[in-house]
């Protein structure tokens, strides 16, 4: 009996080791070991033509204030990009979670999702010819605005940037309001509470979890970005991620642009943490899972 | 059943979120797994590469049915790839890159997968020292006529008597300017960079390419344009970064801004200084009276080409001259082979922005080496474009 029942929990074991390897073997090969790998790179020398050569120096790290404007641009941009998008996408989900009739929200909810289907690269190559010569500025001349630049603007990048994320933040902030409880808004209002006070306390104190879901994706996912800053911003305003793009293409320094993939891996970790202790906070004991 | 909002939708909003904060927790479906990592197509992919999955053998004379090239954007006459293929039943994947350190990269790295590629003539030398391309086989390109070839450009094709790379066309690199937008006459870089900071403000690109926008920087005290003196680099950083904010963009696909009117001036080279022109009279090229770039680019093959026998296949037919002709006009970029100039009608080779005045081209100087590997410039390159 005994034997029978420790043959089958090994069974089991085994079957669940064998289940999961594939998955460990996936995450080691191609995600630990690049890592590795990296880290390897980032103490080492860039050889004379270019590429890595083997040594042991943190000269690399040392290096890292040569991009101190790159790394600032990004701690720039990202919050603000994130923050951009919030305030956009706040209202929008708070329309279709709460206002929107019924039959218009598959529509609107399609509207949203369905530009997703199609790439990033397309979607702001076409923004690069709305916002060109011949797209808005050759309208504007017909009614007599003459020689309007619109393209490679700061502009145009934040236009791109809240273009492009909007619906990793509407999405999260949306379920998180559909979720709502109505009869808390309206146990505030028999409560005496004034539309203001309840939209405050009450919705967007229970909305928190979506909004710093959605706020954190955008945020990471623009510490990488370097797309839409190049073909929207006319390549004029220097990210983290551009830097890295020139590392490895073009002057082929290995080794620094290692040490520059570590340090962001790292700042993006240590976003992820504050952002992870905030939203702890604001929700109050509701703990939120963002890493 | 009642009808709901959510039917048929893709993913609903609910689950999207439910994958995503699942996802975060590490827990996944196997379909969600494929489809995200992309495993399913890198085991495809892998298990073709490695002949697991059966393709169409290729023995010592079989061509294959595809290969890849990586080349410059609008270079070549989209047609001949078709017709490459009508004949050999080849199908040839173009990649096109913006500069010479890009390829370069691709190749350090390894498994470019490129059979046939386009570098320009001062990085020959650095694919040779790292041995990255091969000697060519002379006997598998039989319509190579080396005696046809103007020497002035083929020079550096050739290492220690052998031949790496035999070259496709040459060309200059000067500016382009819409002369309705800027009509003052321009003939040199230090007008050129003077307007950027003023008629031009906003409306000046200069390439996102260390060796030409570097150089002609320097061009502006009358430095080499292949500099690598620290105190003459230091002076072309201060103009770049004087004029830095001043422009539209740092980038070498400068062709839709000045279609579109955008762009009123940028760095150009010859070929895309003529079809620009071609297709819209205004835009005129100049080149700088200081000197700036000549350049020549050639076509080598990598040592880890995947399919040779079709990048030698290849390669002979774009460098027989009923060809080339075809590609010189669809690029507008000069030809090196004296065989394809004779085949040239009047009027191309009358075209001054193909053919500059023998005293413009006379202080014009090819790129050097030493520029692709030096850390100085790429270093002053992040500078100034991070500025």
């Amino acid at each position: 009996m005994a034997l029978s029942m420790r043959g089958s929990l090994f069974r089991k074991n085994l079957v669940t080791a064998l289940l999961l390897a594939p998955a460990a073997l996936w995450l080691v090969v191609f995600l630990v070991l690049p890592f590795v790998a990296i880290a390897i790179f980032s103490v080492g020398e860039r050889a004379p033509e270019g590429g890595y050569q083997a040594a042991l120096t943190f000269a690399q790290y040392a290096n890292l204030p040569a991009r101190a404007t790159a790394f600032w641009n990004t701690m720039v941009l990202a919050p603000a990009g994130a923050l951009a998008c919030l305030l956009v996408a706040y209202p929008v989900a708070y329309y279709l979670a709460l206002r929107a009739p019924q039959r218009w929200r598959l529509i609107l909810l399609a509207m949203i999702v369905i530009p997703f289907w199609t790439s990033l690269l397309m979607r702001t190559y076409a923004w690069m010819y709305i916002l060109g010569g011949r797209g808005i500025p050759a309208l504007l001349a017909y009614v007599g605005i003459e020689d309007l630049r619109l393209i490679n603007t700061p502009g145009a990048v934040l236009l791109g940037i809240v273009y492009g994320y909007l619906p990793l933040m509407i999405l999260p902030i949306y379920v998180s309001l559909e979720r709502l409880d109505r009869r808390l808004l309206e146990a505030s209002a028999d409560l005496g509470a004034t539309p203001l006070s309840t939209f405050l306390g009450v919705t967007l104190r229970l909305s928190l979890p979506g909004v710093t879901t959605g706020f954190s994706l955008v945020m990471i996912l623009l510490l990488g970005e370097y797309l839409i800053p190049t073909l929207l911003g006319g390549g004029k305003v220097f990210f983290i991620g551009n830097a890295l793009v020139d590392l490895f293409l073009q002057s082929r320094n290995w080794p620094f642009g290692s040490a520059i993939a570590i340090t962001l891996v790292l700042v993006s970790v240590v976003v992820l943490i504050v952002a992870n202790r905030i939203s702890t906070r604001l929700s109050g004991a509701r703990r939120v899972d963002l890493i | 059943m009642s009808k709901s909002y959510r039917d048929g939708l893709p993913i609903t909003p609910d689950k999207f979120v439910d994958q995503l904060m699942r996802l975060k927790r590490g827990s996944i479906g196997r379909r969600d797994f494929l489809g995200l990592t992309g495993l399913g197509v890198a085991t495809a992919v892998m298990a073709r590469e490695l002949g697991i999955m059966p393709t169409p053998a290729f023995a010592a004379e079989n061509l294959g049915d595809r290969m890849s090239i990586a080349t410059w954007p609008n270079y070549h006459d989209p047609q001949t790839f078709e017709n490459f293929k009508a004949e050999t039943g080849v199908a040839v994947e173009v990649n096109v890159f913006g500069s010479n350190e890009e390829m370069l990269a691709k190749l350090q790295a390894g498994g470019s997968g490129w059979s046939l590629f386009v570098p320009t003539n001062y990085t020959i030398s650095t694919y040779k020292k790292l041995g990255i391309i091969e000697p060519l086989d002379m006997a598998k390109l039989a319509n190579y006529d080396g005696t046809k070839e103007d020497s002035r450009f083929t020079a550096e094709g050739t290492i220690d008597g052998t031949i790496y790379a035999v070259p496709k066309n040459w060309g200059t690199t000067g500016f382009a300017v819409n002369t309705k937008k800027l009509a003052k006459p321009m003939s040199s870089w230090k007008e050129f960079w003077d307007t950027a900071m003023a008629e031009g403000d906003g409306r000046t690109m200069v390439h996102d390419y260390q060796l030409t926008t570097i150089g002609n920087a320097l061009k502006y005290y009358g430095y080499s344009f292949n500099s690598l003196k620290q105190d003459e680099l230091a002076r072309a950083e201060e103009l770049l970064l004087k004029v830095k904010p001043h422009l539209f963009a740092v980038s070498s696909d400068y062709q839709p801004g000045m279609r579109a009117g955008d762009a009123w001036m940028t760095m150009c080279w010859t070929n895309d200084g003529a079809q620009l022109h071609r297709d819209i009279p205004e835009i005129a090229y100049v080149l700088g009276n200081e000197g700036g770039e000549i350049w020549t680019d050639f076509y080598a093959i990598p040592k880890d080409a995947p399919n040779k026998p079709a990048g030698y296949a290849l390669l002979n037919y774009l460098i027989n001259p009923a060809v080339a002709v075809k590609e010189h006009l669809a690029n507008g970029a000069p030809s090196t082979d004296a065989r394809v100039n004779a085949l040239l009608p009047k009027e191309v080779l009358d075209n001054p922005i193909l053919y500059p005045a023998a005293d413009l081209l006379k202080p014009l100087e090819f790129g050097a080496a030493a520029t692709l590997t030096d850390p100085g410039r790429a270093e002053l390159m992040a500078r100034f474009k991070s500025a």
